[in-house]
């Protein structure tokens, strides 16, 4: 065995290397300034998101604001709109993360057109979308009409046709989001787990869906932002009636024709909802990755 | 869509600028004298340029004919349209969208151009327009009367209260004394007329011309309330209109004989 | 560090019929390459897959583990066929390179993965996975996540999350190779302390022979999909057959014919043995057998000389190794002060000498 020392061991990766680079890109970062090429850009950018914010604020009817918010059919509509998001968000889960799974996951044929179909609603005009859903799931659509005829089920001038519509628009931006973690994620952790009697489907669910949560929470964050603000799809198949399928952005266009100063009103409730929201998730969740 | 023209911003210096100019102008109206062309430097016969006309969506088909007619007949000239519903029409007009001719589907959405200083002189009536029910093709559920739309297990769809075909629904509705529940408040009355030609709805209140314009894909039935709802569609030029010279000459169209016929022949009826 | 010394093991031993064990023959096409290998192992056994990168060793644990299908061949295990057996109904363990820990739970819950799959209750699997800790050394760390654990105690958990369930093969791949040179050593002895009690078939894949040698029976040399050698390490490490287990091993390996004392090797040199043989035979010889001048020695007793150029020069612990051209390529160990006094660089003309003694040849 002599011989076998001389040879000596293979030497491991030098764990000091990485570390020491990691050390200098972390220094370099603090001192050298950000090159204005990607400051100016980056700050246009920025004045060009939130302009338009601040002009609501500054454009506010403050004084007449508590009166305006406190009406029912604010409430109604910020409800049913809160309601019928959460709902597509979770419609959106429920069947979203196993097309992402199936698209990160499984090589079969005609994926790449999948993937094309399922973004598909993301350039789709909204009211456009409306549109084909009224032919799929309408009364007298492709699928509807089986639904009405077998289980007297129309999804039209429903809660429940808000919901479809929210989803379908919202759903895709939850499919990538999910698509791309997933992708990302290292696939062999599912196989450790299948090396240590998991199925399939139990590696999915105990392994890859907490590995991914970070990833599927800021999808569904993402799909319930989209759904809370969606107006076309919603007006043009499940149509406005107040408390039934009239969401806060209904309500804000509806408002705008007589009363503008009403619909900035009712745009800062939405706002004011929404920033809430997100940024107690973002806290909770999405710095979590 | 037609409501993309309420992002169009003119910016405030230009509008002010066009408006110096065009404050010389005065209104084109019924009893208006024709001195304002004494700031035109060009002939009689040099009309050229765009015409810009917001126009009520249900005068889509009628007012696409007269734009070609005009064009015909004054050939250099383009007329270029955007149709939606009258609020948002007026919202943009108000917003400093740059157009020269706003025709709107009722007085009050004209008020609010007139009312923001936006119009040149006092708004005419060109058309008018009677409300009908507009039923699936073969009126299978036999609907007859404004009554019969509030029988139950029935899905009607009205414009909403903000718009003017609902406005005046709701006044054919207060008219006959009848109470009625819609399934939906639709955002115009081509969406509302939509949900009926794709039978998701069983009926809808709309206008007579749309029920024309949409041809045999839905059934018009005529009831006595509209009588007492009929709409008017008062037509204006811009205060700040960029071609007012062409502008005018457009709404003499729409006002002739000639455009009366147009007019007409889609449904509506003289004033 | 501390390792807890345990003579029961918790499956308990069983009488065991005779055909026991691994038996395969493992096929896999992929693309241009293909793996064949044969492999067979009793319970008890620890066989070490060893060869370069690319050589097939972790296509063939795949195969195993039934991660990778297999194209053709068969597996049995303990008489069974696996074959088709889905990779979550194998009695098999694998510890993987990275051990692939779920970071999301904590080391106990990592190995009371396993038995819970396996239909055990919630209390029931962590109390099996306590026990195991327990032997591993790791009971003050059940709580830890991965990412809090040292690699060398990542390495225990992963191996007691691959034994927590029992299974009748053990596979590892690279089992060491993300340690660090300190850790390496006494995980290496653990390691081999754990193997040593493991009743069933245990394969590890590994491409340091140190590695091999000290935890392996018998080693499996994979180069470009085919067993090119096997045996015991001492046999192997005595007898490579082909350049790559003679670089591993480090020895200098010639393959020629031998007339008697002498192997001539192709047409060029010959070397003279001590043994007497006839025929194609293997001569190797170690680097450090190797003597060098500057000058052409005179009167000495080597019969093996040859005039050779310095083609490259590194430090190989505290030596100098010298990779040499010429007559008969070889590579040849010195001190640092011996490579002073030669003076050696790249392109310097040396002679080398080895004494008939140190060499050792063997049948082809």
């Amino acid at each position: 065995m002599t011989q076998v020392d001389e040879c000596g061991p293979v030497p491991g990766p030098p764990t000091g290397g990485p570390r020491r680079r990691r050390g200098r890109a972390a220094v370099s970062r603090r001192r050298s300034p950000v090159p204005l090429p990607l400051l100016l850009p980056a700050l246009v950018g920025l004045a060009f998101l939130v302009l338009p914010l601040i002009a609501l604020l500054v454009r506010t009817p403050w004084a007449g604001l508590p009166g305006r918010l406190t009406s029912p059919a604010v409430w109604q509509a910020l409800q049913l709109s809160l309601l019928c998001a959460t709902a597509a968000t979770a419609v959106s889960l429920v069947v979203g993360v196993p097309l992402a799974w199936l698209l990160a996951r499984v090589d079969f044929p005609g994926r790449g057109l999948v993937r094309a179909l399922v973004t598909l609603p993301l350039v789709l005009p909204p009211v456009v979308g409306g549109v084909a859903l009224l032919m799929a799931l309408g009364r007298n659509g492709v699928v509807g009409k089986w639904l009405d005829a077998w289980f007297g089920i129309t999804l039209p001038f429903t809660t429940a046709g808000v919901v479809v519509a929210e989803a379908f628009v919202a759903m895709p931006f939850l499919v990538i989001s999910v698509e791309g973690t997933l992708r990302a994620a290292d696939p062999r952790y599912e196989e450790a787990a299948t090396t240590l009697g998991a199925s399939r489907f139990t590696a999915f669910r105990r392994v890859t869906l907490p590995l991914v949560a970070p990833g599927i929470a800021a999808g569904a964050v993402l799909a319930w932002a989209r759904a809370l603000g969606e107006f076309g799809a919603t007006i043009t198949f499940a149509g406005n009636f107040p408390g039934r399928t009239q969401t806060m952005p209904l309500a804000v266009y509806l408002a705008l024709q007589s009363d503008p100063e009403a619909a900035i009103a009712l745009s800062l409730v939405l706002l004011a909802v929404s920033i809430a929201v997100l940024a107690g998730l973002r806290d909770r969740w999405m710095t979590a990755s | 869509m037609t409501r993309s023209v309420r992002r169009i911003r003119r910016p405030r210096r230009m509008s002010q600028a066009a408006g110096a100019s065009a404050a010389a102008l005065l209104a084109l109206s019924a009893c208006s004298s024709s001195d304002g062309s004494s700031t035109a430097t060009s002939g009689s016969s040099g009309l050229s340029g765009t015409v810009t006309v917001f126009a009520a969506a249900s005068l889509k088909e009628s007012f696409t004919t007269l734009g070609e007619q005009f064009e015909k007949e004054h050939p250099g000239t383009k007329v270029t349209f955007s149709f939606g519903g009258s609020d948002s029409l007026a919202a943009s007009i108000t917003g400093g969208a740059p157009a020269d001719v706003f025709a709107s589907a009722s007085p009050r959405t004209m008020a609010i151009v007139t009312d923001a200083g936006d119009a040149s002189g006092t708004p005419a009536t060109f058309v008018r327009n009677q409300l009908e029910i507009a039923t699936l093709p073969g009126n299978p559920e036999r609907i007859s009367s404004l009554k019969d739309l509030t029988k139950s297990g029935l899905k009607v769809v009205l414009c909403d209260k903000e718009v003017p075909c609902g406005a005046a629904a709701q006044k054919a509705l207060e008219a006959g004394g009848l109470e009625l529940t819609p399934v939906s408040y639709e955002q115009d009355v081509k969406a509302a007329l939509t949900k009926v030609e794709l039978k998701e709805a069983d009926a809808a209140v709309v206008y007579k011309s749309d029920v024309d314009a949409a041809g045999d894909k839905v059934e018009g039935v005529e009831f006595p309330e509209s009588a007492d709802a009929v709409n008017d569609y008062p037509i204006a030029l811009l205060k700040d209109a960029p071609n007012a010279e062409a502008a005018k000459a457009f709404i003499a169209l729409v006002r002739s004989a000639e455009g009366q016929e147009v007019l007409t022949g889609a449904g509506f009826l003289k004033p | 560090m501390t390792d807890i010394e345990k003579t029961s093991h918790p499956s308990g031993t069983a009488p065991r019929p005779a055909d026991e064990g691994l038996d395969a023959r493992l096929v896999v096409d992929r693309g241009r390459f293909r793996l064949d290998v044969t492999l067979k192992a009793a319970p008890g056994d620890v066989v070490a897959l060893l060869g370069p990168n690319g050589a097939g060793k972790t296509t063939a644990l795949r195969a195993l583990a039934g991660l990778a299908p297999l194209t053709d061949g068969h597996l049995r295990l303990d008489g069974d066929s696996l074959e088709r057996t889905p990779p979550e109904s194998r009695p098999v363990g694998v510890v993987f390179q990275d051990y692939l820990l779920f970071p999301h739970l904590t080391a106990l819950d990592n190995v009371a993965f396993g038995p819970r799959c396996h239909g055990a209750t919630k209390a029931e699997a962590r109390a099996r996975a306590a026990e195991w800790l327990e032997r591993m050394g790791l009971a003050e760390h059940a709580g830890a996540k991965p990412r809090r654990l040292s690699g060398g105690q990542a390495q225990r958990v992963a191996l007691a999350r691959a034994l927590a369930t029992h299974p009748r093969l053990l596979l590892l791949d690279e089992p060491l190779a993300a340690l660090d040179a300190r850790t390496r050593l006494d995980i290496r002895a653990q390691l081999r302390r754990h193997l040593a009690d493991f009743e069933a078939v245990a394969v590890l894949v590994t491409h340091d022979p140190l590695d091999a040698m000290v935890l392996a029976d018998r080693l499996v040399v994979i180069e470009d999909g085919h067993v090119v050698q096997e045996g015991t390490p001492g046999h192997i490490a005595r007898h490579p057959r082909t350049d790559y287990i003679a670089h591993l091993v480090g020895l200098n390996l010639y393959k020629g014919q031998a007339e008697g004392h002498t192997v001539r090797l192709g047409s060029g040199p010959s070397i003279t043995t001590t043994e007497d043989l006839a025929g194609p035979v293997f001569v190797t010889f170690p680097p450090s057998a190797v003597t060098l001048h500057r000058d052409r020695p005179t009167g000495t007793s080597a019969r093996n000389l040859w005039h050779c150029e310095v083609a490259g020069l590194e430090t190989h612990g505290d030596q100098i190794r010298a990779d040499l051209t010429g007559e008969l390529p070889l590579v040849a160990d010195l001190t640092t002060v011996a490579a002073a006094e030669l003076g050696l660089h790249p392109g310097a003309p040396v002679w080398a000498t080895v004494k008939a003694a140190q060499t050792h040849a063997y049948p082809a």
